[in-house]
């Protein structure tokens, strides 16, 4: 008896040991990550030290002066630009709808042979490939090819988010569709229909819920995205932003991302509405 | 009934398309030289070259990855602290609570290449001002998601270490802590792939990386050079998703 809690005790340290060895390797491996990094990064903490007060300095500067007693005035002077702020604004949401909805389109079109279940194998590989393409290029470079294509302005954004949007939610439709009931699909071909009208009539009516929501997500991302293009002259809010900063108006700064995220948190409450009720009728259908 | 109105919404939703089709300017003209242009344009890019610069965009590249590991360190770092103020199982003040977590949607609701923009313009030009853009808005991200993993932990290990005499600090470490940690650090490693992601393009506005050499090479012509650097940030991109997704795993199955 005494035999084996002596070996379970010992077993248990050199356990514990290894463990330990590990944990330092993990540690060791972390900090000298850290160390390089900083020295690419021309970092260190001296420098932490000092940059930190100087952008709470800036941060600071942009807090525009709002006295109890004269409120209404002073808000008046800080929003000074609200009205051109607003109509660009609105233009911000509008890039962002209309590249979400081109995009989303080309998506699904490019979802159903992007599906493993449905699509012969080389289909596959094709649409996936253009699909990983489209989403691990950033919107901003596509913005700055397009803005150099197009012109500046904001069409060249609506295209940047588009092509980005359909690279994001081709994939994520179609692990949507892969999820569709394939028996609906063997009903529509028994009955003569094509592979398209398969699609059509035996999948999306299953995976349009998903898709719908995973839609008004992106939309919502896609607000985000479209108030920065902007700062390379694709259209919308970021292109006020961008002269503030560059004319140092601090209170304009503060001012603009007040507004920008009033506009992200209205689209935010409303796209989580409309997808639970997608959502909502969905679960009632099936009950 | 049901039909007409998913017919008007439809309707609706093709209207709205068309105003902003209308209001981006979308003529077919335009689109069609544009179109021609960008033809030429990716005409250009062929073959992809690095030019004279290899090594120059090799350390632009880990520099690029440097600023996203520090400023993830950062915001993790900041977040850590923070996050147990909006943890409805620590802080049972509502009102503080719903304070604390709208401050950590504000910090999300920026894009990272706006706070850039700011902190060249406080901090200067270079990687230090993007390492500080990519940490703030992660603040909230992670500070948010941090809460949520410890309001997600058992009860009943924490009131054990309380029960056995530990101080309030113990429970949270012995208690609460390993319950998370897993949790955290897979979000945290998460977090590091997307601000690989971000890191590649805050160069635009000159808080280092790879973006500023992508910039120029565009504003200055250069595509076939452009187009090197965008594949490079492609394959960087894949190699850090392919590795976090990899130690996420084992994370989650330790």
């Amino acid at each position: 008896m005494s035999l084996t809690v002596t070996t379970v005790a010992a077993r248990w340290r050199q356990e514990t040991a290894a463990r330990r060895r590990r944990g330092l390797g993990w540690v060791a491996l972390f900090a000298a990550a850290t160390l390089v990094a900083a020295k690419l990064g021309e970092v260190d903490l001296a420098r932490l030290m000092e940059g930190l007060p100087r952008a709470g300095d800036y941060i600071h500067r942009t807090i525009p002066v709002l006295r109890w007693d004269s409120l209404g005035a002073d808000l008046a002077e800080w929003m000074w630009g609200f009205d051109i702020w607003a109509e660009m604004l609105l233009d911000t949401v509008l890039i962002a709808y209309t590249g979400t909805v081109l995009g989303g389109t080309a998506a699904l079109l490019l979802s159903f042979p992007a599906a493993v279940t449905f699509a012969p194998s080389w289909a596959v590989s094709v649409s996936r490939r253009v699909l990983e393409f489209a989403r691990t290029v950033p919107t901003l470079v596509f913005a700055l090819i397009f803005v150099y294509a197009f012109g500046l302005g904001p069409f060249a954004g609506v295209l940047a988010i588009a092509l980005h949007t359909m690279g994001a939610l081709g994939k994520l439709f179609a692990e949507v569709h892969e999820n569709a009931d394939p028996r609906s699909v063997e009903a529509v071909r028994a009955a003569g229909g094509s592979w398209a009208e398969g699609m059509r009539f035996g999948v999306l009516p299953q995976s349009l819920p998903g898709v719908l929501s995973f839609g008004l997500l992106r939309l919502e991302i896609n607000v985000r995205e479209a108030s920065v293009l902007g700062l390379v002259g694709a259209g919308g809010i970021g292109e006020e932003l961008y002269l503030a900063v560059r004319q140092f108006e601090y209170p304009d700064i503060s001012a603009i991302i007040v507004l920008i995220l009033l506009t992200v948190a209205v689209i935010d409450q409303l796209c989580a509405r409309l997808r639970h009720r997608i959502l909502g009728a969905e679960a009632l259908r099936v009950a | 009934m049901s039909l007409s109105r998913t017919h008007l919404l439809f309707m609706g939703g093709s209207l709205l398309l068309l105003v902003g089709l209308w209001r981006v300017d979308a003529s077919p003209t335009r689109i069609w030289e544009g179109l021609g242009k960008l033809g030429w344009l990716v005409a250009l890019m062929w073959p992809p070259t690095p030019g004279a610069y290899l090594q120059d965009l090799l350390l632009a590249l880990a520099e690029t990855v440097a600023m996203a590991f520090l400023g993830t360190l950062l915001a993790a770092a900041i977040a850590l602290p923070i996050c147990f103020l909006g943890a409805g199982n620590v802080v049972g003040n509502a009102l503080l609570r719903f304070t604390v977590r709208r401050s950590y949607d504000g910090l999300r609701g920026i894009d990272s290449l706006v706070w850039a923009l700011i902190f060249v313009s406080a901090v200067g030009m270079g990687p230090f001002a993007g390492i500080l853009a990519l940490a703030v808005p992660d603040i909230g991200l992670l500070a948010k998601v941090f809460s949520e993993a410890i309001e997600g932990a058992e009860r009943r290990q924490v009131e054990g270490v309380r029960a056995s005499g530990g101080s309030r600090l113990q429970a949270i470490r012995f208690g609460l802590i390993p319950q998370a940690a897993p949790v955290m650090l897979s979000q945290i490693l998460y977090t590091f792939e997307s601000n690989t992601r971000s890191a590649t393009i805050l160069g635009v506005v000159g808080a280092g990386g790879i973006g500023l050499a992508l910039g120029d090479r565009i504003r200055l012509n250069d595509w076939d050079e452009a187009a090197f650097i965008i594949l490079l940030i492609l394959v960087t991109v894949a190699a850090i998703d392919w590795a976090s997704r990899r130690i996420r795993l084992r994370l989650i199955r330790a």
